[in-house]
């Protein structure tokens, strides 16, 4: 437990080392690919939260990383062509205003998440798996049909918006007000761990009936857990959205929710900095071996395979050996 | 709005779903039988459609390029069969997404690497192309009737098989109980892989098959599979029969839905928000079905009762 | 004449043409254990089921403290004080002895949404959990990991566990099995103190520990009960013999 503590430090004081040191060196790509990890990071925290602690196999987060940036992309949207979202019954007015329009993808994914939960936890295994999956397509058929926010071509934000103090368009502002969201949340996420939620939904993981036993409610602790899921995986994906300064329907995506899952797996689903690992050795991937070839997904998917064959647990379990049970 | 456009829609209604039914048997019957979910159903789609396409180009003949198809599917299935999917069975369902979904990637990129970005085409030849004339005075077209037809025959098929069979016998009960059927002698290493093999020539059949009416490329298995995935939801898993009923009713109510629910919508909209809306709401309406069929029977309609 | 804490009336399940549970009315009072046996395919599953919740009987009822339970989900009579140990033990495997019974000390508060404090800095549910565990004397195991348990620590666990949440009766599907002779008599010796506790209601193949603990045996056979009676009663019961050993013992 020692090595994994000092491991997550080391991941987190690199994170943010390298930005840094890029700003110094005037290297703003560097910091985008810094903000690109986080984020990434973000998500899938997000979906480890239903994934590692409650074992949902949720094969569609995607449609809350997309509600998320849609949510961002309509208000500002509206913001910048000075048009109201909607007037009746009540006048809802745009906004480029980060912290409003966070509230606003966290509520709309949380309430998606409610939803499709509801629903997919009424099956169990190989259902809950398929069901998410349509359930993120829909998602993206329904944004690519929706002409009015830019349908498959989808909407580009032409100024980054707007946080309270901050001149959000240099770089590093904005990598920090990431970076910050990412360790406030690693820090609820820990804490929810070894929580009695935690406890109460790790052993609905693995042995449900135990669970009724003692007089708990199995179905209702996932729920839970899949709605705070979706909620986080909903603000990565605002905070995305705002990076790229567009959303469009691959936001939706059933290659979106894979990538998602790839950055647990590949640092390690039981860990908490597993899918930070994942999505930092994702992100550099990305750039260097897509700089070598463009088929680099071939290696990416090799990779995974050997992860899921060889390496069960990632990264992180690699290198700090086997999860010791926390006391 | 005519009775031709109708009947004319209800038959690509079917025409959808029964190639739809070509991907849901050979995914259901894998999971039934092996416990496996495999994302990797739709690459073999595509290497259906590319070898038929290759073939198709090299030599000119329809038929030879549907074997082709079906041959370099089943011999691509048997081959991640040995060297991967082995190694999932006794592993969890997230294991067997993740090595699939990496089979995927390898896959599309990897033909990619081969064939390039851009579609190949695959054209249907001309003893099968032109319109029929049906009772009732309709044209349609001879090549989507004929789809109809093998698609009816495959599942007449995979019915004999399975019910009359010796392999369908060990099917069938391998999909109950396969530690027991293992204790009982059958070889259940090779059964497996004849199963996987057999899912995988008809999902390269149906890629063939399909790639003739809209084009060859990389990344059209996927959406497919998707479709498959929600006909087994639907259907049931295991069961051919709801792979059947599930398909046809996907396949109905996505194009029925795409072409009537604007129509439905400019009733009491003005003509564009209709036509948006409607499409909009259409492209959901298969998953509002799924949902449905759920809140009804959360294993399907022809699943093992919980 | 005190109330039974647990009843069963006239509890009957058929699955299609197999009556699993044919017209079973037991009971079950304080102080006391009442063993129910019977050879292998009696019915014993599927009569705890019924009790604790996870099966609805297709007639009869199934009392607690007096209420009518029958038609409440397992979880309900869980809350309402049925503490059940499982024949295949149903534990969290990755986790340790004490998280297990820390489950079941959250079980107890009634409610786990509680999403920030951790749960070992909460002081009453460490000493719930730390009691049970002294209880079943696996105190010193706390930290172990449940995979690495003996199957005997198994149980013990089990029970630990079951004993967070005070119930009012205990119902416990086959404790021994599995247990050598050892690991026998020690549950045994503890079963024998926990009848001041609850009562329990123990079905068992282990005709030892029975003899030695029960207050009254039911005898089960094809889905009805033929016998009821003490240790001697039973051990002298023409019906129970005939039904075990064939017509002409």
């Amino acid at each position: 437990m020692i090595r994994e503590r000092t491991l997550n430090g080391l991941v987190l004081v690199l994170l943010l080392a390298v930005p840094l040191w890029a700003m110094f060196n005037d290297q703003p790509f560097t910091i985008t690919l810094a903000t690109r990890a986080v984020i990434f990071a973000l998500a899938a925290v997000g979906l480890n939260i239903a994934l590692g602690l409650g074992g949902l196999v949720s094969l569609g987060h995607a449609a809350f990383f997309g509600i998320g940036g849609y949510a961002m992309g309509i208000l500002a949207h509206h913001a910048q062509t000075y048009t109201p979202v909607m007037e009746l019954p009540f006048l809802i007015e745009g906004t480029k205003s980060m912290p409003v329009i966070w509230l606003v993808a966290m509520v709309t994914s949380g309430i998606a998440a409610f939803l499709i939960g509801i629903l997919s936890l009424r099956t169990a295994g190989v259902y809950f798996i398929m069901i998410t999956l349509a359930f993120g397509q829909m998602f993206y058929f329904f944004s690519i049909s929706w002409a009015a926010y830019g349908g498959e071509d989808g909407l580009l934000i032409y100024v980054r918006n707007d946080f309270p103090g901050l001149n959000t368009l240099v770089p590093i502002n904005f990598f920090a007000i990431c970076f910050t969201i990412l360790c406030l949340v690693l820090l609820l996420n820990g804490l929810l761990a070894r929580s009695p939620f935690g406890l109460a939904l790790n052993a609905a993981r693995q042995a449900p009936q135990r669970v009724q036993t003692v007089g708990l409610d199995p179905q209702r602790l996932k729920l839970v857990a899949f709605v705070i899921s979706g909620v986080i995986t909903g603000l990565a994906g605002a905070l995305f959205a705002d990076l790229n300064r567009f959303v469009s329907p691959t936001m939706f995506s059933w290659q979106m929710s894979g990538e998602i899952m790839i950055f647990i797996i590949l640092g390690g689903n039981a860990r908490l900095c597993g899918p930070v690992v994942g999505a930092v050795v994702f992100v550099m991937l990305e750039h260097f071996l897509g700089g070598l070839s463009e088929y680099w997904h071939i290696y990416l998917g090799a990779l995974l395979l050997l992860v899921v064959l060889f390496a069960r647990g990632g990264l992180v379990g690699l290198i700090a050996g086997r999860e010791v049970a926390h006391d | 709005m005519s009775t031709i456009l109708i009947i004319e829609q209800i038959l690509n209604g079917l025409q959808s779903g029964i190639m739809l039914f070509l991907m849901a048997a050979g995914l259901t019957l894998i999971f039934g039988v092996m416990g496996l979910i495999n994302l990797a159903h739709g690459s073999l789609y595509m290497i259906g459609a590319f070898a038929a396409a290759a073939v198709a180009g090299l030599t000119g003949s329809f038929v030879l390029a549907l074997i082709a198809a079906m041959a370099a599917a089943a011999i691509a299935g048997v081959l991640v069969e040995m060297l991967v999917i082995r190694r999932l069975y006794a592993t969890d369902h997230l294991d067997q997404v993740l090595a699939t979904f990496a089979l995927i990637l390898i896959f599309s990129e990897g033909t990619r690497w081969v064939f390039g970005s851009f579609p190949l085409f695959l054209d249907i030849p001309d003893y099968l192309s032109g319109p029929v004339t049906l009772p009732g005075g309709i044209q349609y077209p001879f090549y989507r009737l004929v789809l109809i037809c093998v698609g009816l025959l495959v599942a007449a098929g995979l019915g004999l098989l399975i019910t009359r069979t010796r392999i369908g016998i060990q099917i069938r009960a391998g999909e109950n109980d396969r530690e027991m059927i293992a204790a009982l002698g059958v070889d259940i290493s090779k059964l497996y892989t004849l199963v996987f093999a057999l899912g995988a020539a008809l999902a390269g059949l149906a890629g063939a098959l399909v790639g003739a009416i809209q084009s060859v490329q990389v990344g059209m298995g996927e959406p497919v599979l998707i479709l498959a995935f929600v006909v087994i939801v639907i259907g049931g898993i295991g069961s051919i029969k709801g792979a059947l009923i599930g398909a046809l009713l996907v396949g109905l109510t996505d194009t029925l839905g795409g072409v009537f629910l604007p129509q439905l919508f400019k009733l009491f909209m003005e003509p564009s928000a209709a036509q948006s809306s409607g499409s909009a709401l259409a492209s959901m309406a298969i998953y509002i079905l799924m949902g449905a069929v759920l809140i009804w029977r959360p294993t399907g309609l022809f699943g093992a009762r919980p | 004449m005190t109330e039974p804490i647990l009843a069963t009336h006239s509890l009957q399940k058929s699955f299609g043409a197999l009556m699993a549970t044919d017209d079973i009315s037991i009971d079950l009072y304080p102080g006391e254990i009442h063993a129910v046996i019977g050879p292998n395919g009696a019915g014993k599953s599927t009569l705890i089921a019924q009790i604790c919740g996870g099966l609805k009987p297709d007639a009869g009822r199934v009392e607690l403290l007096g209420k009518d339970v029958t038609l409440t989900n397992t979880l309900t009579r869980a809350k309402a004080g049925i503490g059940r140990t499982f024949q295949i033990s149903a534990l969290a495997m990755e986790d340790t002895v004490l998280q297990n019974v820390l489950l079941g000390a959250v079980g107890d508060i009634g409610s786990p949404w509680r999403f920030l404090r951790p749960v070992l800095n909460d002081g009453s549910l460490r000493s719930k959990a730390a009691d049970a565990l002294k209880r079943v004397g696996l105190q010193d195991h706390a930290a172990t990991r449940t995979s690495d348990l003996s199957h005997g620590q198994r149980r013990q666990l089990e029970v630990a566990v079951a004993l967070t949440l005070k119930p009012k009766a205990f119902v416990m599907d086959e404790p021994m099995a599995g247990l050598g002779a050892e690991g026998s008599k020690t549950l045994t010796g503890f079963l024998d103190g926990l009848r001041e506790e609850a009562p329990i209601l123990l079905v068992e193949h282990d005709m030892d520990a029975v003899f030695a603990l029960a207050d009254r045996i039911s005898v089960l056979v094809y889905g009805k009960i033929i016998e009821t009676g003490t240790v001697d009663q039973i051990k002298s019961s023409k019906a129970v013999r005939e039904a075990y050993l064939g017509g002409d013992a």
